[in-house]
C-alpha cells in the first residue's frame, strides 16, 4: 500500500479460503456485483466465506467527523473475521478505510492490535485477483468498447493502479479506451455529494463528458460510490452509457 | 473581516455559474498538472528528493524554538533586525512603525502570502502609505481590487482579454492590446518608476536559514530582487515555520518548490540575503527587518497531528491537483490560502467558527496528498478538523462550533444500527423492500437527484443473496 | 516586542516538549548522485538556459573583451555598465580604449553609491556585465555573488545582462557548489542564482520575458 502507487504490497501464498467483505453500498444497491465478486473468487478454486454479521467499515461516519461512531461500527466487524485468511473487498474505498484508517481509528484502544491484524489482511478485489490469484480470463462476450474510471481510494490508498486495467485487457473482445482524466475524482466524496451538490454535479458533469468522448458503451469501475454517482448522472442525463462494477463485468464476460 | 462564518457553498455556487472562470481554471490546472508530471517523471528521483525534503521540514519542526532563536542570533549578528509578532495586528504595527520612522510614502512589495494573511496593503493604505504590488499577477489583482485566487499565480482566474480591459481602464498611458508581451512591457514601465522611488521594499520569505541568518527568496520576474535591493529599507515578513536548520537544506526544498509550483527546474532568480548593505557596498538596503509572525501557528504546533500543516513550503501544487479547486477557483474560499492547504490551514489560523466549512470543501480524493512534495497528510488533517468542528475541545479554536444535535443523532442512530448485525439486517431488508418508495423530494435525496437518477435499492441485499446461494458464513 | 518573542518561543517549546518529534535522517544521496561528465555539464547548462531564452557567446580568455565589444556593437547597444575595480573591468577599459573601435558602446563604471546614480541606472543604461562564480548543470543556473566592486543592481536593472562564465567553473548541483565551497562558513550580503532573463507567466500562463529585470541574459563562455 502506498500513496504514490509505486510499491506493490508483498506477495502472499495463494490461500485456500478468503473472507468477502461486501460493503454497505454493495449490500443495498449492488448485491449482484458482490455476488459476481464472490463467484470470480470461487471460480479460481478458492473457498469464499461471507460472514453474515458484517455491515460497514465505518467510513461514512469517519469522514463526517464522527469518529466514535465510526469506531463502534468498525469494532463490530472485528469478530466476524477470526480466521487468518485474506479479506477481499470489492471497493477500493472501503478497503482503504480498513487497511489504512483503522490503525489510526483504533489507536490507543484495547483492541488496537486486533484491528491492525484484521486491517493487514484486507485486499482490494482486483489487486487480489491479479497479484495473488494471478487469474487468466477468457472472453466469451461480443465486441464492445468500454472505458475505466479509477477510484481515488483504490489508487491512492490501496495503490491499485494497473491491476483493473490489466484484467480488462485480458478480454479479447473488449476495447478499453482510457479517459482523458482517468485519475480525477468523480465528485462523489461520500457526504460531499449532498453537502456540496453543485460542485459535485459539476465534477460528475466533467466525468460524464470525458466518458462520452471515449465513445464507450459502458464505464467500468471498482467502487460503488463512484458508480452510483457516475451511473446516476449518466442515467439522469439520459446518456446511452451503462455504469457497471468490474466484478460484474468480468463475470458477465467470462461465465456467460 | 469579522468573525462571521464564511460561506464557501454560496461563493462556490456563484463561481460555478461563471463559464469563463471555469474554463480559465480548467485549462490552467490541466497544463500545470501535465507539466509538473514531466518534472518528476523519474520516480526514483522524485521519491528521493521528496523524502529528503520532508525530512528537512520535519527536522526544522523538531527543533523549531531553538532554530528560531538561532536564526534571530545570526540575523542580528549580520545586521538584520528581528521582530516578533503574535498576531497580524502586531505584525502590521511593527511594519507601520518602521515606515513611520523613515517617513515612508511609497512601498513596493514582492509577493508574500503572509502579507496577504496580514491584509497589509489595506492596513498601510489606511495609514496613508501607498503599497504597490510588483509581482505582475499581484499587480493585476491589486488593480482589479480583488484577492489572489492562487498562491503562486494570483491572477490565474483572469484571461488575457480581461487583463487587457483592466489595464486600459486603470493605467493612464495604456493603449488597449491583447498582446501579452506588450501588456507585460507596460507593467514594466509603470513599475520601474516605482522601484526607483520607493521608500521601503517588502517581501516574503520562502525559507530562512538558521545556520547563517539568510533569507531565501525565489522568483522569476526580478521584482523580488528590485523590492529587496533598491529601496533603502527592506522589510521581510515570514510565518514562523519557514525556518530551516542548515544552508544545505535549501537546495532540496527549492528544487521541490519550483518544480511542484510551476514545473520549472528552478526559478529565474534564487535570492539569498544575509545582511544589509555593508561598508563600501554601493547598493542594497541600509536596513533589513525580519518580522516573524505566529498568528496561531504556535497553537497548531502544539498538536502532534495538526503540526504537519506547518511542513508546507507553499508550492500550490495541491491547488493545481484539487478537483474541487479546479471547479470553483480560488476566490470561493475567500481566504489568502485557498485549495487543500487553505482548507486545513485557515480553520486552524482563524478558527473553526469562521472557517469550519472549509474542511468539507474536499472529496477526500487524496490527489493533493499524492503530489505534496513534503508529504503533508492533508486529507487526514481534513478529517481531523471535521471531527474537531463538531466536538468541543481545545486543540483548535472554535472546536465544536459546528456541532448539530440533529446530525449527531443521525450518526448515533447509524452507529447503533450498523454495529448490531440484527438491527442492520432488519434495517437493510426494510430498505430493500420500501426504500425505493422514498420521494425524490426528501432532503439529501433532493440534492442527489438534482443531476442524477435516484439510486435504486436492490430487491434483496447481498446478505440475503449470499444466504440463498449457500455461501458459508464461517 | 520581546513580550511576544518570549510568549511565542515559550509556547513552541511547551508544545514541542509535550510531543517531541523524531525526524527521519536527511539523506542527501539523491543530490550527491546527480553527476555529469565535464563536457556534458556545459552542454546541459546551455540547453537548459537556452530553453528559457538565455543567449550564449563563446570566446577565449585572450579575446573576450574584444568579442564582447563586437557583439554589443552589432546589437546597437549604446553603453555597458561595468565594475572598474575588478580584474575583468580593468581589461575591459584598457582593451576597449586601445581597440579604437568606432561606434561601439560607451563603458560606464558603477563607481558611486546607487543614491547618486539611480536615475541614470534606471533610465540610461542598456547593458551591464558581471563575473560569475560558476554555473550549475542540474538546473542551468549562474552563481553570482555581488561585491562592492560589482554591485547587486548591475545584473538586475540594465535591459541586458552579460555574465562572464569560466568554462571550467562548473558544478553538478546547487548543493555541490555550496557544500564544496563551504558557503555556510560565510555568506555574502547577497548571493544569487540566475537562470535566465526576467520572465513571467502571470497573464494567462503565457510566457513573457523582461518583466522587471533584464530582457536579455547573455552568458559569455570564456575558455
Amino acid at each position: 500500500m502506498s500513496h504514490d502507487g509505486t510499491t506493490n504490497r508483498p506477495d502472499i501464498e495463494r490461500p485456500e479460503s478468503v473472507y468477502f467483505f461486501g460493503t454497505c453500498l454493495v449490500d443495498l444497491f449492488y448485491p449482484e456485483a458482490g455476488m459476481a465478486g464472490m463467484e470470480l473468487l470461487k471460480a479460481q478454486g478458492v473457498r469464499v466465506v461471507f460472514p453474515q454479521g458484517q455491515s460497514c467499515c465505518g467510513q461514512p461516519a469517519y469522514n463526517s467527523g464522527y469518529r466514535e461512531e465510526a469506531l463502534k461500527v468498525a469494532r463490530a466487524q472485528l469478530d466476524y473475521f477470526p480466521g487468518d485468511w485474506p479479506i477481499v473487498v470489492p471497493s477500493g474505498s472501503c478497503a482503504g478505510m480498513m487497511s489504512k484508517h483503522w490503525p489510526d481509528l483504533f489507536k490507543g484502544e484495547p483492541d488496537e492490535a486486533r484491528a491492525r491484524q484484521v486491517a493487514s489482511r484486507v485486499w482490494e478485489l482486483t489487486q487480489f485477483l491479479v497479484q495473488v490469484l494471478k487469474v487468466k480470463f477468457e472472453d466469451q462476450g461480443p465486441p464492445v468498447k468500454i472505458t475505466w474510471h479509477a477510484s481515488c481510494h483504490a489508487q491512492r490508498e490501496m495503490g491499485v493502479t494497473d491491476e483493473p486495467k490489466a484484467l480488462l485487457r485480458q478480454l479479447a473482445n473488449v476495447e478499453l479506451v482510457e479517459l482523458q482524466r482517468e485519475k480525477e475524482c468523480c465528485g462523489f466524496g461520500g457526504t460531499f455529494a449532498v453537502r456540496h451538490p453543485e460542485i459535485s454535479a459539476a465534477m460528475v458533469g466533467d466525468k460524464v463528458a470525458d466518458i462520452e468522448n471515449t465513445g464507450a458503451k459502458a464505464v467500468v469501475s471498482g467502487d460503488c460510490g463512484c458508480l452510483m454517482n457516475i451511473s446516476g448522472a449518466l442515467e439522469g442525463g439520459k446518456k446511452p452509457v451503462r455504469g457497471v462494477h468490474i466484478a460484474q463485468f468480468l463475470k458477465e464476460r467470462t461465465h456467460g | 473581516m469579522g468573525e462571521t462564518s464564511i460561506n464557501f457553498a454560496k461563493a462556490s455556487s456563484a463561481a460555478l455559474q461563471d463559464q469563463q472562470l471555469r474554463g480559465n481554471f480548467r485549462r490552467a490546472m490541466d497544463g500545470l498538472m501535465s507539466k509538473r508530471a514531466v518534472q518528476f517523471a523519474d520516480t526514483a528521483e522524485w521519491n528521493g528528493v521528496r523524502t529528503l525534503g520532508a525530512s528537512v521540514r520535519l527536522r526544522a519542526l523538531s527543533k523549531l524554538p531553538e532554530l528560531l532563536e538561532k536564526l534571530e542570533a545570526n540575523c542580528t549578528k549580520n545586521g538584520i533586525q528581528v521582530h516578533w509578532a503574535s498576531t497580524t495586528d502586531e505584525a502590521n504595527a511593527i511594519v507601520l512603525s518602521i515606515m513611520q520612522r523613515v517617513n515612508a510614502k511609497l512601498v513596493v512589495k514582492g509577493k508574500s502570502m503572509v502579507s496577504e494573511e496580514m491584509h497589509l496593503n489595506a492596513f498601510l493604505e489606511k495609514h496613508g502609505i501607498e503599497s504597490l504590488e510588483s509581482d505582475l499577477g499581484e499587480y493585476i489583482v491589486q488593480l482589479d481590487e480583488a484577492m489572489p485566487s492562487h498562491i503562486i499565480m494570483p491572477a490565474i482566474h483572469m484571461n488575457t482579454k480581461q487583463i487587457a480591459h483592466l489595464f486600459k481602464q486603470k493605467i493612464k498611458e495604456a493603449e488597449y492590446t491583447e498582446d501579452v508581451a506588450q501588456l507585460t512591457d507596460l507593467a514594466r514601465r509603470v513599475l520601474r518608476k516605482k522601484f526607483a522611488t520607493a521608500d521601503v521594499g517588502i517581501s516574503g520569505v520562502n525559507m530562512a536559514v538558521a545556520e547563517t541568518g539568510t533569507l531565501c527568496l525565489v522568483e522569476n520576474e526580478g521584482n523580488g530582487r528590485m523590492s529587496t535591493t533598491v529601496p533603502p529599507v527592506h522589510i521581510a515578513v515570514m510565518g514562523l515555520e519557514k525556518v530551516v536548520e542548515k544552508l544545505e537544506d535549501v537546495p532540496p526544498v527549492i528544487s521541490l518548490l519550483t518544480r511542484s509550483a510551476t514545473a520549472q527546474p528552478i526559478t529565474t532568480y534564487v535570492n539569498m540575503i544575509s545582511s544589509p548593505r555593508k561598508e563600501g557596498e554601493k547598493d542594497g538596503p541600509n536596513e533589513i527587518h525580519l518580522v516573524i509572525l505566529d498568528n496561531g501557528r504556535s497553537g497548531i504546533y502544539a498538536d502532534e497531528e495538526l503540526r504537519n500543516t506547518l511542513r508546507c513550503i507553499r508550492c500550490g501544487a495541491c491547488m493545481n491537483h484539487c478537483p474541487v479547486y479546479t471547479k470553483v477557483g480560488g476566490h470561493a474560499y475567500q481566504a489568502p490560502y485557498p485549495g487543500p492547504i487553505g482548507s486545513i490551514l485557515m480553520p486552524q489560523v482563524e478558527g473553526l467558527e469562521k472557517r469550519g466549512e472549509l474542511p468539507h470543501a474536499c472529496t477526500m480524493c487524496n490527489a493533493c496528498v499524492e503530489i505534496c512534495p513534503v508529504k503533508i497528510p492533508i486529507v487526514e488533517i481534513m478529517g481531523r478538523l471535521r471531527s474537531e468542528a463538531v466536538h468541543p475541545g481545545d486543540a483548535v479554536r472554535g472546536a465544536g462550533s459546528h456541532a448539530s444535535k440533529a446530525e449527531a443523532m443521525v450518526w448515533k442512530g447509524w452507529s447503533m444500527t450498523y454495529a448490531s448485525p440484527l438491527a442492520y439486517q432488519f434495517a437493510t431488508a426494510l430498505l430493500a423492500k420500501l426504500g425505493n418508495a422514498a420521494p425524490a423530494s426528501l432532503p439529501l435525496l433532493k440534492e442527489w437527484t438534482n443531476v442524477r437518477a435516484k439510486p435504486r435499492f436492490a430487491n434483496r441485499t447481498l446478505h440475503a443473496l449470499a444466504r440463498e446461494k449457500g455461501i458459508p458464513d464461517v | 516586542m520581546s513580550e511576544s518573542r518570549n510568549a511565542i518561543l515559550g509556547k513552541l517549546r511547551a508544545g514541542r516538549d509535550a510531543h517531541p518529534l523524531t525526524p527521519p535522517e536527511s539523506d542527501f544521496a539523491v543530490l550527491r548522485n546527480k553527476r555529469w561528465d565535464g563536457a556534458e555539464r556545459l552542454e546541459r547548462i546551455k540547453r537548459m538556459m537556452e530553453a528559457v531564452h538565455t543567449e550564449f557567446l563563446e570566446t577565449t580568455e585572450a579575446d573576450w573583451p574584444a568579442d564582447v565589444q563586437a557583439f554589443l556593437t552589432a546589437q546597437g547597444t549604446r553603453n555597458l555598465l561595468f565594475g572598474p575595480a575588478t580584474e575583468a573591468g580593468g581589461r575591459l577599459s584598457s582593451e576597449w580604449a586601445a581597440s579604437g573601435m568606432a561606434g561601439g558602446p560607451e563603458l560606464i563604471p558603477y563607481a558611486d553609491r546607487v543614491e547618486t546614480f539611480k536615475e541614470r541606472l534606471f533610465d540610461g543604461i542598456d547593458a551591464g556585465i558581471t563575473t560569475t562564480l560558476g554555473a550549475i548543470a542540474d538546473t542551468g543556473s549562474l552563481i553570482v555573488w555581488p561585491t562592492p566592486e560589482e554591485p547587486r543592481l548591475m545584473s538586475l536593472v540594465p535591459h541586458m545582462h552579460l555574465a562572464l562564465l569560466r568554462a571550467d567553473a562548473l558544478y553538478d548541483t546547487f548543493w555541490q557548489a555550496m557544500t564544496e565551497n563551504r558557503w555556510a562558513d560565510g555568506m555574502p550580503t547577497n548571493a544569487l542564482l540566475i537562470s535566465g532573463p526576467s520572465k513571467t507567466a502571470d497573464i494567462e500562463q503565457t510566457l513573457a520575458y523582461g518583466v522587471h529585470g533584464p530582457k536579455r541574459l547573455v552568458v559569455v563562455i570564456v575558455r
